[in-house]
């Protein structure tokens, strides 16, 4: 039931938000495409703790915060890397332990290792992430575990 | 300074271009087209605050979904045109989305 | 005076932006293979289009526009990763398979050749052939 409200929340807010025109007609359109929309994501099963992590609300600004801190550092780093040009580089591979409670731990995980320049994350097995880093300094970092760190403190 | 940006958005879309033409591989040429896919959604909302209309704002919010759907759409049909030696793992992940958006 | 300063801040970002961007870009054209591309291609999605979008906001000040601008940034950066991952994953579908163990690039084409059964060999000629066609 909170996912059901925490999604029609949002619905609504995009929709107010978006169309700039608050007649009755306009109003009563976006209140029957929000509902559609309900519909369709209650039949595939979509609304539930793992679609809207409402749980998390509170600890992720912090974690956006680092992440962009993250993402600003490495993006430095392949922007030096690309003038220098390609003899600066070694791409490496790897798989990256990622032990988490919930898929959605690590989800978050992949996802923030593909936001960064310079990692992608390319396949999940398991407890293990395939992970593609343009250096071995980028590789190293991660095996550090610096943001396994923060991703664990922020879903537990 | 507007008139600068549109001017290197133009560039970095020339070079996309051209990476998309040289290829080598498929996923390079996608790879190229998401990048120059981005950048037209940057170019529509620095156009829409040179000319001074911010309701243009709305089209590159539209573009920007498509151009999601369409790299996914097309990935999707190349990883399993050649997918036949897929064993196994791959495979299973996919088909709880393959019912949602396939069909 | 506070209009110069947003002004100044606004042209700022904007240089900055460009700056990352075309350097991806270059990335994009300079850098030997796929996965590698990659990453280049990384840099004009995340920080370059934060800088211009950002700027962008400076300048629509407190509007409609600012929250369209917030939406689509945030919306480009959910679904960049999900884009990026998508074609790491189809490419592991292909002959560009990357290897678990640390290697230079891709060049690993067809990962265990000598136990090629007689199930396994038309897959890797379609594969080889499609590699041709592409």
């Amino acid at each position: 039931m909170r996912y059901t409200l925490a999604l029609f929340a949002i619905l609504a807010f995009v929709w107010l938000a978006n169309s700039g025109h608050y007649t009755g007609l306009l109003l009563s359109f976006g209140l029957v495409s929000v509902l559609l929309v309900m519909v369709i994501a209650r039949r595939m099963g979509l609304i539930d703790q793992e679609s809207q992590p409402v749980h998390l609300l509170s600890r992720l600004p912090r974690y956006y915060w680092w992440l962009f801190t993250k993402i600003v550092r490495s993006n430095i780093d392949v922007v030096i890397n690309v003038w220098r040009g390609p003899a600066s580089i070694s791409p490496v591979s790897a798989r990256i332990p990622a032990r988490f409670h919930s898929d959605l731990g690590k989800v978050l995980y992949a996802n923030s290792i593909t936001l960064t320049p310079g990692t992608v994350a390319v396949d999940i097995e398991g407890d293990e992430v395939l992970v593609h880093a343009l250096t071995a300094g980028g590789l190293e970092d991660l095996r550090g575990g610096e943001m396994e760190r923060e991703v664990r403190a922020l879903e537990k | 300074m507007l008139a600068a940006t549109i001017l290197a958005l133009l560039v970095v879309m020339v070079l996309a271009l051209v990476r998309a033409l040289l290829g080598p591989t498929i996923y390079d040429r996608i790879l190229a087209v998401n990048v120059f896919g981005t950048k037209t959604v940057v170019l529509i909302a620095v156009i829409c605050f040179t000319l001074g209309k911010p309701e243009f704002l709305d089209i590159a919010l539209v573009y920007a979904l498509i151009n999601f759907v369409s790299v996914v759409g097309v990935l999707r049909y190349f990883e399993f045109r050649s997918g036949s030696r897929d064993q196994g793992a791959g495979r299973h992940e996919y088909t709880p989305g393959e019912g949602g958006a396939g069909s | 005076m506070s209009d110069l300063l947003v002004d100044g801040l606004s042209g700022l970002l904007l240089a900055l932006g460009c700056l990352f961007m075309v350097s991806g870009a270059v990335g994009l054209l300079r850098f030997p293979d796929f996965y590698t591309r990659m990453h280049a291609a990384g840099v004009t999605d995340t920080l370059a289009t934060f800088l211009i979008v950002c700027a962008l906001m400076l300048q629509a000040g407190w509007s409609l526009a600012l929250f369209k601008l917030g939406l689509i940034l945030l919306f480009i950066f959910f679904t960049s990763p999900a884009a990026s991952h998508a074609l790491a994953k189809a490419a592991q579908h292909s002959p560009l398979r990357l290897e678990p163990v640390a290697e230079q690039g891709a060049d690993e084409a067809f990962p265990e050749p000598g136990q090629g059964t007689e199930i396994a060999e038309p897959a890797l000629e379609a594969d080889a052939a499609n590699a041709d066609r592409a």
